[in-house]
Order: structure tokens, then sequence, then C-alpha cells
């Protein structure tokens, strides 16, 4: 009898979970969509625990305790801004509960032939994913320096250590009893972790984060392999295949491949960039600016990596009604690269308030620039830039960019002439219809919210 | 068929149900899929329990098995939370506006 309900919960819980991201699909349906989620854990949490192998509680609640006083503050109290951090501890994490997992599997069974397989797998992925998202946090959180390092012979380093990884593991497959291999698989695959991240730049990181999503989740899914257990596999499998399509979206939108992002780092062309600094720019006050904006029928804002590190989503906010309220038609375009992750842009305009039906997608605000008024730039860099289009030679040619160019006058805030991540100078700024608007991103917003409080209403 | 053989096909399959629908997914709710996402492959918390839940398991495997559970619950609840918290703040435009 109870050996026929346990299966029951679990088949319920995989239902759910994908029950849940199916309704992720449209913001109407999403919270619908967290709830069968949460339901779909917490029967897949009570079917483990009534299961009869489960004999010892205490320590199980005291971790259920400890993990809920980490998770709670975490997610009510974390800034916003500080999403992409999140996502990658979260990713740590995973990864080391998996690699975990993996590691006390082996001690305690020394499994053969396919199970042995997956453990590898498994553990290969969760320890190379917990250091590389370890890694990521730090650049993120700017602890380590967000520039891609990179030197010499790089990469052959690097597939060098992966490769002795692969072949200790597949070493201990051959061979589970030779336990004094696997302390070495598990350093060579931690190792390869922070090395996979060290040449990648800021820039990349949308890339980066998504695919070590989908690793987290290949992780568990190996696990599922390992315990046979099936709820295991397709939780592990929809979250390694989220992972893998949202990078291949955010490779799509660089026009870069996979191994271009892991291989070839971007700062490589940093040395050629600067020789066009210096050359005339125009640029305006708060108060030229505001009067532009308050003249204009309609304006498209694109904001940045930069709008997110000052902070100006709220000031940007009090903009936006100032400019509805006079009439003034304000929209939103977002490039799927834009920021650290994938729609990053979007749940900082959501928390400003921003209603989401005035953010647009690349391709459906492209074709209306040469009908705006005036395109706001704001904090955002590579992604306007139209090098990208017009000169095959630069280092992000084929990048699709949103076509700020194309719009009838060009405002762009700015901190100073300095070119963005990718190092590579922007042609925008140089444009006759361009006014550089210098200062921080939030500052200078504010006081343009001043100033067109200021104007009144023209008629 | 074994048991790892419908591993497989629950896996492939699982995959592909994947793909199809996280296709459809609005680039607006990406962060949140992606927290999402994370919360549902903290489903290794069952296999943290299994292992730290056993009779008599050695040390290693406790300590082990308890850090797992406590790393996944950890993501878990932070993982459905914030990605709540993210969806509750997207707004469509209010009737008082137009």
């Amino acid at each position: 009898m109870t050996a026929a309900i346990f299966p029951a919960f679990y088949i319920l819980a995989a239902a759910g979970f994908i029950l849940a991201i199916k309704w992720m699909s449209s913001p109407a349906t999403a919270r619908r969509g967290v709830i069968v989620g949460e339901m779909g854990m917490l029967l897949a949490v009570v079917g483990t625990l009534l299961r009869h192998e489960v004999v010892n509680y205490e320590w199980i609640l005291i971790a259920f305790f400890v993990g809920s006083a980490i998770g709670v503050p975490i997610a009510y109290y974390m800034p916003m801004t500080a999403v992409p951090q999140r996502t990658a501890i979260s990713h740590a994490c995973g990864a080391l509960a998996s690699a975990l997992i993996g590691t006390a599997e082996y001690y305690r069974r020394m499994p053969h032939g396919f199970v042995m397989g997956a453990l590898v797998l498994e553990t290969l992925l969760g320890f190379l994913t917990c250091t590389a998202s370890l890694m990521a946090f730090g650049k993120l959180q700017e602890i380590l320096p967000t520039r891609p390092i990179t030197y010499r012979g790089q990469n052959i380093v690097n597939l060098g250590i992966f490769g002795l990884a692969v072949a200790t593991g597949i070493a201990l497959i051959v061979s589970p009893e030779q336990s004094w291999l696997f302390p070495i698989f598990m350093s060579l695959s931690l190792v390869f972790g922070v090395l996979l991240i060290v040449p990648i730049g800021g820039a990349d990181m949308p890339t980066v984060i998504a695919l070590l999503n989908s690793y987290a989740g290949l992780s568990a899914s190996a696990m599922g392999f390992a315990l046979d257990n099936k709820l295991l596999i397709v939780a592990g499998a929809l979250d390694g295949s989220s992972g893998f399509i949202l990078s291949v979206i955010m490779c799509r939108a660089m026009n870069r491949s996979f191994s271009n992002v892991l291989f070839g780092a971007f700062g490589a062309i940093q040395a050629t960039a600067k020789q066009t600094t210096g050359r005339p720019v125009r640029s305006a006050s708060p108060e030229e600016a505001a009067e532009i904006l308050n003249a204009a029928r309609n304006v498209v804002i694109i904001p940045g990596y930069g709008m997110a590190v000052a902070q100006a989503q709220h000031k940007l906010r009090e903009m936006y009604d100032v400019l509805n309220r006079r009439g003034v038609d304000v929209r939103f375009a977002i490039h799927p690269v834009a920021g650290r992750m994938p729609g990053h842009m979007n749940v900082l305009l959501a928390e400003a308030d921003i209603p989401y039906d005035r953010l647009f997608e690349m391709d459906d605000i492209n074709p209306e620039f040469p009908r705006v008024d005036v395109a706001l730039v704001l904090g955002a860099n590579d992604v306007v830039n139209p090098a990208a289009t017009n000169d095959r030679n630069s280092p992000i040619a084929g990048m699709p960019i949103l076509h700020a160019h194309e719009a009838n006058t060009v405002m762009v805030v700015k901190r100073s002439m300095n070119p963005g991540f990718a190092g590579i100078d922007n042609e925008l700024y140089y444009m006759e219809k361009t006014l550089m608007l210098f200062g921080d991103a939030k500052a200078f917003v504010a006081s343009i919210v001043k100033e067109l409080n200021a104007v009144g209403v023209p008629h | 068929m074994s048991s790892y053989e419908i591993g497989i096909w629950v896996f492939m399959l699982a995959a592909f149900l994947g793909f199809e629908l996280i296709r459809r997914v609005s680039p607006l709710l990406h962060t949140p899929l992606m927290s999402l996402t994370n919360a549902i492959s903290a489903i290794a918390v069952v296999g943290a329990i299994l292992i730290t839940g056993e009779k008599d398991t050695s040390t290693l495997s406790r300590v082990l098995g308890f850090i797992a559970v406590v790393a996944s619950v950890t993501n878990v609840v932070s993982g459905y939370l914030i990605t709540d918290r993210m969806l509750k703040m997207f707004k469509k435009r209010g009737p008082e506006k137009r």
C-alpha cells in the first residue's frame, strides 16, 4: 500500500514543476506558477521524509532550520540590484549540494558501472559549477577584477586541467576501488571551475550565469541517475534545458558562439580602442536635456548596467511619470544582454513600478526608432554601438543592437568618455545629433526631473 | 527495460519538454525564471535527506549530507520567495493612468 503511495508524491511533484515553468510564460499566470512549484517541492520533501530508509530526523530538522534561517532573509532583504549575485551564489549552493551528495554516495556505496558514471558526472559538474559560480559572484560583487584576466596559453592550461579531471573521472569509473583518485578528481574539478571564469569579463556574465544554471541542473539530473530517482532526473533536466536555452539566447544577442564566450576573452581588444578619444562631442546640461524631453512627442529610454550600478531606476520612474503627465509617450527598449543576467533590466524597472507593457524587446522596438524623437541611453554602451552593424572589423561586429542612432535626437547619460566593458569606442557619441549628458545616472536623471517640474506644461 | 534505460528516456523527454516550455517564456521574466528553475533544481534536497537520515551512516556521510541539506534548503526557500517577490513587482499599467 505505502509502496504505491510514495511514487505518487514524486509524480505529482514533477507535474508541479512542469506546470510552474509553463505558467512562467506570462506575468499574468507566473505567480500561480510559483505556488504549484512550492507545492511540488513540499510533496517531494514530505514524500522523502516518509520513506522507510529515513529514520534519523534530528540532523535533517536542524538543517531545515539553518537553511530557512539563511534563505528567508536573503529573499526578503536583498536589494533587487544584487539579484545577479544572489543567482550566482544559489548556483554555487545547488551545485555544492549535489557534489557533496555524490561524494558521500561514493564513499558509502562505492558503486560500479552506470551508477559510477552518473556519480562522476554529478560530482564533476557539481564541483566545477560551485567554484565557477563563486568566481562569478566575486566578479559581480566586484571583489574580483571584472575585466577579463588573460595570459598566454590560458586555453591550453584550462583544457589540460579539464582533460585531467575527465581522465581521473574515467579511471574512477573503470576501477572505483582506487579511492585515492577521488580527492584528486575533486580538486581538479574545483580548480577547473575557478580557471573557467578567470578570463570572463563582466559583459559576458549573462551568458555565463545562464550556463552555470544549466550545469547545476544537469548535475542534479546526473544525481537522479546515480540514485535511480526519476523526479531528480526530470527537475534537473528542466533546469538544465532552461539554463541552456537562456545562454543560447544570450549568445545570439551578442552574435557570439559558446566557445567564443568561454575561450575568447573580450579584453584582448582593449589596446586598439582608445585612439578616437579626444574627438569633439556635444554635451548638454540637465536644463537643456529637460527642454528637449519636454518638447518631444515620444521618447525611448535604453537602460543598461550603468543604470543598475547608479540605482537610477526609481528616479527614472519619476521622470517617466512627469513626462507621461505631459502627454509624452515614454517607452523602454531592452536589449537581451543589457545588465549582468538575463532579464536584469526588466526586474529593476518593474521594481520601480514601471508597467511592464512599456518595456519593449529589441525586435519590436527597432523598426520604431526612425520615428522616435529622443532616444535616451542610460548606462548602456555596446548594445547601442552602430559599429556592430557598420564596421566589419569591430570586435562586436554582427551583434544585434538597438538602433538608437536612427532616432532624431540621441542623449547619452554617461560618467565619462571611457569606453565600455568591451573597451570599444562608440561612434554614437560623436554623431551630430547626439548630446552627451555627463554625470552619475541617478543624479542626472534627478536634475532632469527637477528641471521638468520647473519648466511647466508647454502649449 | 532496465531502470537506467527508463531514466534516460525520462531525461530525454523532460529535456525536450523543458526546451519547448522555456522557449515560450517572455524575456521580460527571464530573471524570475532563472530563480524559479534554481529553486526547482534544489530538488537535490531529496538526495541529501536520504543520505543524512539513513540509519547507520558514517560520520562523513552525515556531515556531507547535512551541509547538502542546508545548501539546498537555502536555495528552495530563497529561490521561491524571491521569485514571488520579483513577480509581485511586475504590474500592468493601472487604470488610473489612462
